[in-house]
């Protein structure tokens, strides 16, 4: 069983609720996708890591038999050519690694080498896999890492598997989620919260997949969150109080079901509510 | 016009709620949404009239023609990114698809054509002689760091004459932060005091290096972690960063932004607080700029 947790804004709580399920489930398999700000390690300092480089292939450019003829450079959708000074330049930040201008040129001046983007890190802690992408600094897309994470755990179905997605409604949160069973949307009472929140419920539409909401930060006021849930009939899993006790533990990556039964009673009921509805 | 930007890599610190305060604070004549795939900033900076819509056209789509498809598979073969199914027939999913043309390359019996596609919408607010430039990423698209590309230029061409933009940014470190870094001045990070928030942090100064941009970093709801705020005051002076101030968790924040206000307008901690880092901020954005 496959459990995205996505939340369209950032720092609603994603990898709080991604990190205490998995450690509530405890043979469980935790994936961090946020491949640009990866956080779920830092809760599950994970140990036996094992780290694998992440690598796509660009275009590399052979300048004594390159003709200057830019077919290349025409097809290129990407803009990731250029041809300065008699010499075709490949700017590898752009590339999309589609290999068309490899195939296009009547030369042979391109080839294909690999370019190491970032790396993926797996490890246990306590009973949780923990596996980590890490996009390199300076590197565009994340989406090679994030299919590199999920390829090597389509196999491991039957545990439960939580992946913590990026933020945001754009292509990385698409390949996080394309092939979980269910989606986890986490929320926060905030206007900004609610309008994010209906971005990300958009999309799990659009995928087709089956959906619930758990509301974060709860106060004792009106919660817009919880008022847009109603409204368009969305299954509210269970609601997680504003409490400064679990937001110190939070704040210095530890994780809350680990240290207090309190916390522990509480993900274990959203454990179940998630259960009973994939 | 000189751009500040301001980022944070993580999500959720505040970049939106400290914009908007600058945006009224310095009464920013520009100032424009970069984050395109979750655009708040249209929500509490008080448009009183209707934006311009532009349809934004990302990357084309490729389309099979079944009729003339002979099956040969090679542009399933060719596809680096699996948008290509033969199930009946051959058939494009257009999400995966990249729009990159390779399948109408190899195609021998010229089957596959690309079909524009709109990827999202550009809105552009003028009142006041204000104007605000932000859009919004249609579900399901990609390429939203060209989006953010049209963001600004939007901006710079309704803008002319305007020395000031504020910029919000998105979280992250890829493609749409990269394409917002891309002509900025200087880059004011929004901090949080968690052992997430520093991790964050480390990588967005990591990546505004990178690009060469100055940058200056202040820390919001410090005091939900004093331990971890030290950490970050230490660790831009051990990195010659400018730290530019603190800003205190406060719940009024959340209401006045819950009534699509800025903390500026109402009477406040944070809204105190956000003034100073505002004046800072402005003090170094002046150096930096010249």
């Amino acid at each position: 069983m496959r459990i995205a947790v996505l939340s369209g804004k950032g720092g609603t709580g994603k990898t709080l609720v991604s990190v205490n399920l998995a450690a509530t489930a405890k043979m469980s398999i935790y994936i961090d996708c946020d491949v640009e700000e990866p956080n779920g390690y830092l809760f599950f300092k994970p140990e036996d890591v094992q780290e694998e480089a992440i690598s796509v292939k660009i275009p590399k450019v052979d300048n004594e038999l390159c003709n200057g003829c830019r077919k290349c450079i025409g097809f290129c959708k990407f803009n990731a050519l250029a041809y300065i000074k008699d010499k075709l330049i490949v700017f590898d930040e752009v590339c999309h690694s589609c290999s068309g201008c490899v195939m296009l040129c009547p030369e042979k001046a391109l080839s294909e080498k690999e370019k190491i983007i970032g790396r993926v890190q797996k490890g246990t802690s306590d009973q949780v896999a923990v596996y980590t992408g890490i996009l390199n600094v300076g590197e565009a897309s994340g989406i090679p890492v994030i299919k590199k994470l999920l390829v090597e755990n389509k196999l491991k179905a039957d545990k439960h598997t939580f992946i913590d997605c990026p933020p945001g409604s754009a292509c990385t949160v698409i390949e996080s989620i394309k092939d979980a069973d269910y989606c986890i949307l986490v929320a926060e009472p905030t206007l900004f919260g609610v309008h994010n929140l209906n971005m990300v419920y958009e999309l799990v539409r659009l995928f087709g997949k089956q959906y619930g909401v758990i509301l974060n930060k709860c106060l004792e006021e009106e919660n817009p969150a919880e008022k847009f849930c109603l409204e368009k009939n969305i299954k509210i899993l269970g609601r997680i109080p504003f409490d400064t006790e679990l937001g110190t533990l939070n704040s210095n990556a530890e994780i809350a079901v680990r240290k207090s039964e309190k916390y522990l009673d509480m993900f274990s009921l959203l454990l179940e509510a998630v259960t009973r509805e994939v | 016009m000189k751009q500040l930007l301001i980022l944070s890599g993580k999500g959720g610190t505040g970049k939106t709620t400290i914009a908007s305060a600058f945006i009224r604070l310095a009464d920013a004549k520009a100032y424009a949404d970069c984050d395109v795939d979750a655009p708040n900033l249209h929500l509490i900076t008080g448009q009183n009239s209707d934006p311009i819509k532009t349809d934004y056209y990302g990357l084309p789509k490729a389309e099979i023609n079944s009729k003339s498809c002979i099956e040969c598979d090679q542009c399933r073969q060719g596809c680096r990114f699996d948008a290509i199914s033969a199930e009946k027939i051959y058939k494009v999913d257009p999400l995966a698809c990249e729009g990159c043309g390779v399948c109408k390359v190899v195609c021998p019996v010229d089957a596959i054509s690309l079909k524009p596609a709109v990827a999202g919408e550009l809105m552009m607010y003028t009142n006041e002689e204000k104007v605000f430039s932000t859009a919004q990423l249609k579900m399901g698209s990609g390429t939203s760091g060209k989006l953010v590309a049209e963001v600004k230029k939007q901006l710079k061409s309704a803008a002319v004459d305007v020395e000031l933009a504020i910029i919000d940014g998105s979280p992250g470190i890829g493609c749409p932060v990269i394409a917002s870094l891309s002509g900025a001045d200087m880059v004011l990070i929004v901090a949080e005091p968690s052992v997430s928030g520093i991790s964050d942090m480390e990588r967005i100064i990591k990546t505004a290096a990178k690009f060469g941009t100055k940058t200056a970093v202040c820390v919001n709801k410090f005091d939900t972690n004093l331990d971890n705020t030290d950490k970050i005051e230490v660790f831009c002076e051990k990195e010659g960063l400018h730290f530019v101030g603190k800003i205190p968790f406060d719940s009024e924040a959340v209401k006045a932004i819950n009534n699509g206000r800025t903390i500026t307008d109402i009477n406040c901690s944070s809204g105190a607080a956000v003034k100073e880092v505002y004046n800072k901020t402005m003090e170094l954005f002046n150096k930096v700029v010249g």
